[in-house]
């Protein structure tokens, strides 16, 4: 039968599809012996909880948590407050808002884990006592963790408390993880490019030269120079287009042309797929730059530049190649490291960028050698939420 | 039939194809000139070579087999293929451009800023591509069969073999200039052959033969559940262009929101002049070759009819004509979905097992494998139909996502993949059901073998009730997202960014 076989064969690759990633998890929980399954679980339901608690105190970081801890401490009602009121409320006892509240506030204050009776009306309630243990960040109490129960003993509070403990380590590792982004935020922004003194040095004595011989060449030159620095010099924005970029090169390279007349030629080969993509800001500019100030400035006879940018799937890879003096090797590793001389900063501010942005594996590739001119791969994946050409280094 | 003509036809396309792909960029685009290279694609170029990707075997040969067999009611496919870039423009196109998103996992992952949002995403992708890519492995060796006939599993390896090629000698192969070509080649070549029928046809005398007149073929709305069968196949082909791995990644090229949608408009002009002719192709075959309804192999309608209508060189050269333009839609379409399948697979899949190039050539290898497997496996259903199960897929899991995605702020991550899994559960069983061949009669029957008027719905539903049970899940920053996808380009308000890796 016809059916049947076809049936087989698309049962089997789709089931195999289904199945292959299930045995992959199914691979990691291997059963083990009672002692064994516990600590796992605890270990688990400790791990859920902990990737909500990295983002921090909030409403729904604490609804996410709260799920894991209580299958931890198995108190019948888990509360999770800051400073400001209740958080998230998991489990039993929900109509016992106030006390938790006043408990919370009071734990707040002093900094300390307290034991509260709960007087209730309700004979079907059972819940007699909330431990209130504070969660401390940096030795600031930022909230508490509040655990509902029929019997407030030893046990029970000391687990408390080691929750909380670990609840408290979970939420300074948040904090230092936002300290961390913003340190990179800060960091981005202070390795905003800038344009080079010797570029703006060389291009006004370009011009000087021509005011008297040429003018209207002059008068052209210091427009494509007040282009350049309005767009270098622009305010908002760490990222741009590549068509941006390209047109920011284009005004370099006038400028560049009109000192070196006819001793620089340049090969363009850009996919127009390519234009679109988001690079950061004035980050081609500077390798151009490095390209025409350390390879083909010191060489006698005309030099080319090729700048290309192909379209590769998922990514867009831009590479800028001269065919100049090139460099030794160790001294563009120095450039990259950040602690080369002052004239190659460019390279090793464009690279950092270039990793905080996208990520380590999306750092800039130098190929040079003394006298075999110079060729610098750059990466740039199509799509990273965070580069957008709008936007700011929050 | 001539089989050197034939052989002819298939090895030039595939070798223009190769070069092409090779040295496209650095003919076209090397100069020294800054103006030239930064000129953007023009919104016709690109809508061009939109339209030169999305043509694929069931357009070039299933349209025309199925009006042959089927009638008025079979015109609802090529006019479903159409609309669907209408509502792509009304609701996605501009707001898609505008978010910067590559591929349709990149939107899942900036508007819901969650990492299974994103594989659920591209397993989907690979699921729908690989559905794609299958009916035109099955038109390729259909195509053989016809032209020199060889078995039909040579035509999907061929094909397999030189996507393989192109796709894997590295570097980029979705050149838009050349898939712009591949457009104008595919019209032309349907296009010279029809003045060689109609003036033979006229020298006929203009006959009108009894069997088109039947009344099943010229009255819409035949055979049972027709009215339902008719509904849920507009509904996949309206909803489901907008699911297309191969058709989004082309509107990051546009350079703006407005680009992408007057891009949109010239794909709809651009394939609404390109079906005029597969229907005319079927209309002729009902009249010339009539005998392929019999014998129940309608797809090969449009390479037949050469042979059935004129003699000699010219029927010779109308084949070769149309077996290349056949050849080129698969080469062009099968190529942009492989890069699409590949490039979710290597990224998101096999992320961290296998990296960079090479992930990228074992994703390729992979999903060509396996669409070969399916294709050998599954040669009963008519092209056409294949194609349509696949907007099926996609008409059921990512229109809602896109849709909601982009105009509501209260999806989120949980309902949306809900949404994907309820939709693409659902609307794959019964695509899998009618590839195994499976066909029910009465309600069961239709329910399966059209599922989107179901499915959509189901899935619709799911993303709403999920996302509305879950509302403190919404993504942090949706209303910047809105922002950013609605807020036109010159616009200068503050878009902001979010990071993934800390808002984990």
């Amino acid at each position: 039968m016809d059916g049947v076989r076809t049936a087989i064969v698309v049962a089997a690759i789709l089931g195999a599809l289904i199945v292959v990633p299930l045995w992959w998890f199914a691979r990691k929980r291997l059963l083990g012996s009672q002692a064994e399954r516990a600590t796992f679980r605890t270990l688990h339901a400790a791990n859920r909880a902990a990737a909500p608690l990295r983002d921090g105190l909030t409403e729904a970081s604490a609804e996410k948590a709260l799920r894991s801890l209580r299958s931890l401490l198995s108190a019948p009602g888990l509360v999770l407050s800051d400073r400001h009121g209740i958080l998230g409320w998991e489990g039993a006892g929900g109509h016992h808002r106030d006390t938790a509240l006043i408990a919370s506030a009071t734990t707040i204050a002093e900094g300390t884990t307290r034991v509260d009776r709960i007087k209730c009306p309700d004979v079907d309630c059972g819940l007699r006592h909330v431990i209130t243990a504070p969660l401390t960040i940096d030795g600031d109490v930022a909230g508490t963790l509040q655990a509902l129960v029929p019997m407030a003993g030893a046990g029970v509070i000391r687990a408390t408390n080691e929750v909380s403990d670990w609840v408290s380590g979970q939420l300074e590792l948040s904090a230092m993880d936002q300290d961390r982004s913003r340190l990179a935020e800060a960091e981005l922004r202070a390795l905003r490019a800038q344009i080079s003194p010797h570029f703006i040095y060389n291009s006004l004595s370009t011009i000087a030269s021509f005011v008297r011989t040429d003018p209207a060449q002059a008068r052209d030159l210091l427009l494509e120079f007040a282009d350049f620095t309005r767009y270098s010099f622009r305010r908002h924005g760490a990222y741009a287009t590549l068509a941006d970029e390209l047109r920011s090169i284009e005004r370099y390279l006038t400028l560049e042309r009109a000192r070196f007349g006819d001793k620089l030629h340049v090969t363009l080969r850009v996919a127009p797929e390519a234009l679109p993509v988001t690079v950061p800001y004035l980050s081609l500019q500077p390798l151009v730059e490095n390209a025409v100030q350390h390879g083909l400035e010191p060489k006698t006879t005309t030099g080319h530049l090729t700048i290309s940018a192909e379209d590769a799937g998922q990514n867009v890879v831009i590479t800028i190649e001269d065919d100049g003096v090139g460099e030794a090797p160790e001294t563009v590793q120095r450039a990259l490291n950040g602690d080369g001389e002052a004239d190659s900063i460019g390279l090793g501010n464009v690279d950092e960028r270039m990793r905080t942005t996208f990520g380590d594996s999306y750092g800039l590739v130098v190929e040079t050698a003394v006298g075999a001119g110079t060729k610098v791969t750059m990466t740039v994946p199509k799509f990273a939420p965070r580069a957008h050409p709008s936007t700011e280094p929050a | 039939m001539n089989v050197a003509a034939g052989v002819t036809a298939v090895v030039a396309v595939s070798l223009a194809t190769l070069v092409i792909g090779a040295f496209g960029l650095r003919v076209s685009r090397t100069t020294s000139d800054f103006y030239v290279a930064s000129r953007s694609v023009r919104p016709l170029v690109n809508a061009s070579a939109i339209s030169g990707e999305y043509l694929s075997a069931a357009s070039f040969l299933g349209v025309a087999g199925l009006v042959l067999a089927h009638g008025v009611d079979a015109l609802w496919f090529p006019v479903g293929w159409t609309a669907g870039y209408l509502i792509l423009l009304v609701f996605v196109a501009a707001p898609l451009r505008r978010s910067g998103a590559y591929t349709l996992a990149d939107f899942a992952q900036l508007r819901l800023e969650s990492r299974s949002a994103r594989l659920v995403a591209s397993s989907l992708v690979v699921v729908i591509g690989v559905l794609y890519l299958l009916p035109q492995f099955q038109g390729a060796g259909l195509t053989l069969r016809t032209l020199v006939g060889a078995p039909t599993w040579v035509g999907g390896a061929v094909v397999a073999l030189v996507v393989s090629t192109i796709v894997l000698s590295g570097g980029m192969r979705s050149i838009t200039i050349v898939q712009a070509f591949q457009y104008w080649l595919k019209f032309t070549m349907l296009l010279l052959p029809i003045f060689l029928f109609l003036h033979h046809w006229r020298g006929d005398g203009s006959p009108h033969v009894s069997h088109v007149h039947l009344s099943d073929w010229v009255e819409p709305l035949n055979g049972p559940h027709a009215m339902y069968l008719t509904y849920s196949l507009i509904l996949a082909t309206f909803l489901g262009t907008m699911g297309l791995p191969h058709v989004v990644v082309r509107f990051y090229t546009n350079t703006d929101g407005r680009a992408a949608r007057r891009t949109t408009l010239g794909v709809l002009g651009l394939l609404g002049l390109f079906y005029l002719l597969p229907t005319l192709y079927g209309v002729l075959g009902r009249i010339y070759a009539y005998d392929l309804v019999r014998t129940g192999r309608t797809d090969s309608v449009v390479l037949a009819l050469p042979a059935s209508m004129l003699h000699g060189a010219t029927a010779d050269l109308g084949a070769a004509l149309l077996g290349a333009g056949a050849f080129a839609a698969f080469l062009s379409t099968s190529s942009g979905l492989v890069v699409s399948i590949a490039g979710v697979i290597s990224q998101d899949l096999l992320a961290g097992r296998v990296i960079g190039v090479r992930a990228f050539r074992w994703a390729t290898g992979l999903a060509v494998a396996v669409t070969l497997v399916l294709a050998v496996a599954t040669s009963g259903l008519p092209v056409a139909r294949a194609v349509e199960l696949a907007f099926a897929v996609a008409a059921s899991t990512f229109f809602p996502l896109l849709l909601l995605g982009i105009w509501w702020k209260g999806l989120t991550p949980p309902g949306a993949i809900a949404g994907l899994v309820v939709g693409g559960g659902l609307s794959a069983s019964a695509v899998i059901a009618t590839l195994a061949g499976y066909t029910g009669t009465g309600w069961g029957g239709a329910l399966i073998a059209q599922p989107a008027a179901w499915t959509v719905p189901a899935a619709l539903l799911t993303m709403i009730a999920v996302s509305l049970a879950t509302p403190r899940q919404r993504p942090p920053n949706v209303v910047r997202t809105m922002v950013r996808l609605h807020a036109p380009e010159h616009v200068d308000v503050d878009r902001g960014s979010y990071d993934p890796e800390s808002s984990r």
